[in-house]
């Protein structure tokens, strides 16, 4: 199948998302795609927006089973969460999983007025009632197959399809 | 060859000494401890990764801090937590070591801290628990102190990134000391480029220079221009004989003082695992100094604890 330009929906979703922008936003990216998505989102906003973010290793819910990522990264939340309302960016959404993770981590920090969900592709297959208020493309995929966003030298988004280890 | 401590997919199974240890594994250790060290600056101190898992700290031999660290390291991963001061307990009846494990294993414990006074103790446990309980080494005899040489190590990095680049000097009674053996493995191993230990040659072990160290018994000799300076606590405790005149005799060769610690590079550092003897191996005025970091060394315990603990409960 043909993906499409993640450059193109990366422009879309920077529409969608200015002006949900408000003084009390604090955006926050979870690694690494959602990292990427975040730094240059930040790049092309008008103002300087707060924000930090998340590497949900500690609270995922598969730590029984395949212990711990060989590769995490701190999370790094300088502000204070209590009364904000957190915009979360992510790649990829999936099952939901990481989302789960991602809020229980938050609320560490403290109770936030409220979280939303941006992400670059929602490719279905939820198993948690959570849904992104924001994608800018859904592409329906079965579990065999992995969607990765990828970022070159230059900080160039591209799409890629793999085989999932099931 | 043959490692207790590592699976047949070379994951590590249990902690129990530095050497014999890839490199690849003490990083994942440090990067993972880098990712806990913000745990403690949060609302809520505390990860859910060991929930309902149980550590138990079994302790055959004294110690405050190694045993409380591992202990709120064990909580802020949401492990429950049981210790164990056997002084107190049945092995004043009798036990034996391998008796009182394989009880606490029959009440579900998943992770063994072990300290004991004879080398060897946590091999031996290792050896007998079963495949889904893991150990770690505290300290053993005069053998080793892994999670002590790893969190010295996370120091170092923290303040000193550039590994391969450094002089670290350790200074004092390297004879007793398990805390040395697991800092000389874990910076060899490391890449460290330069290990002097200064010593006098009746706190050396035979044959030193072997694990990949250089020996001063001049201490103004060996600080010059070292970037790290790691001192040992004088064991008094396990001191037999007369190795060594006086405290105050020492103290003057060997006891780090502003003056002799000048001739180390200005932005040097100065460690210590604790307990500190004061003007015997380290002036008052050193250990409060500017240069000193040796209460971050206590902090940084916690989360190079809290990675160990995480990655073996994780490797099954």
């Amino acid at each position: 199948m043909t993906l499409p330009d993640a450059e193109q929906l990366f422009s879309s979703l920077v529409d969608q998302i200015k002006p949900l922008v408000t003084p009390d936003t604090a955006i926050v990216g979870i690694h690494s795609g959602g990292v990427w998505l975040m730094e240059r989102l930040l790049s092309l906003l008008d103002a300087d927006v707060v924000h930090g973010t998340l590497d949900v290793s500690f609270y995922r819910d598969d730590f029984a089973s395949r212990g711990l990522h060989a590769e995490t990264k701190p999370s790094q939340i300088a502000f204070d969460v209590n009364d904000r309302n957190i915009l979360l960016i992510d790649d990829v959404f999936y099952t939901g999983r990481t989302i789960r993770a991602a809020m229980n981590e938050l609320f560490d920090y403290g109770r936030p007025a409220s979280i939303s969900l941006a992400v670059l592709v929602n490719r279905g297959g939820r198993e948690l009632p959570i849904s992104p208020q924001i994608s800018a493309a859904e592409i329906p995929l079965p579990p065999e197959q992995n969607l990765q966003l990828q970022r070159d030298d230059n900080g160039r988004f591209t799409l890629k399809l793999e085989r999932a280890d099931v | 060859m043959f490692n207790p401590q590592l699976d047949e997919d070379g994951k590590l199974k249990h902690l129990l000494s530095i050497e014999g240890l890839p490199k690849q594994i003490l990083n994942q250790i440090l990067d993972t401890a880098d990712s806990f060290a913000g745990v403690a600056e949060r609302e809520v101190k505390k990860v859910p990764l060991l929930r309902g898992k149980t550590v138990c700290n079994i302790f055959f031999e004294n110690s405050t801090r190694t045993r409380t660290t591992f202990e709120i390291a064990a909580k802020r991963l949401s492990a429950d937590v049981i210790n164990l001061n056997v002084g107190t307990s049945s092995q004043s009846k009798g036990e034996t070591i391998l008796d009182t494990v394989e009880n606490l294993t029959a009440m579900h414990t998943d992770i063994f801290v072990v300290r004991h006074a004879e080398s060897g103790a946590a091999h031996l446990i290792a050896r007998h628990v079963q495949p889904h309980v893991h150990v770690i080494n505290a300290g053993d005899g005069r053998h080793a102190h892994p999670t002590q040489g790893l969190l010295d190590v996370y120091t170092i990095r923290r303040h000193k990134p550039d590994m391969h680049n450094l002089k670290v000097a350790l200074v004092g009674d390297v004879l007793h000391s398990r805390v040395a053996r697991s800092e000389i493995h874990a910076l060899t191993t490391l890449g460290v480029p330069e290990v002097r230990v200064i010593a006098p040659k009746t706190l050396l072990p035979e044959h030193v220079e072997k694990l990949g160290v250089q020996v001063y018994h001049d201490m103004r000799e060996g600080l010059k221009g070292v970037d790290v300076v790691m001192m040992l606590r004088l064991q008094n405790e396990r001191m037999s004989g007369s190795l060594l005149p006086s405290a105050q005799e020492y103290f003057k060769c060997f006891g780090l003082t502003q003056e002799k610690l000048a001739l180390a590079k200005p932005d040097a550092i100065v460690m210590h695992p604790g307990p500190m003897n004061r003007g015997v191996e380290i002036d008052s005025s050193v250990a409060d100094g500017s240069q000193s970091v040796i209460l971050p060394q206590v902090t940084y315990g916690i989360a190079v604890r809290m990675a160990v603990m995480s990655i073996l409960a994780g490797n099954g």
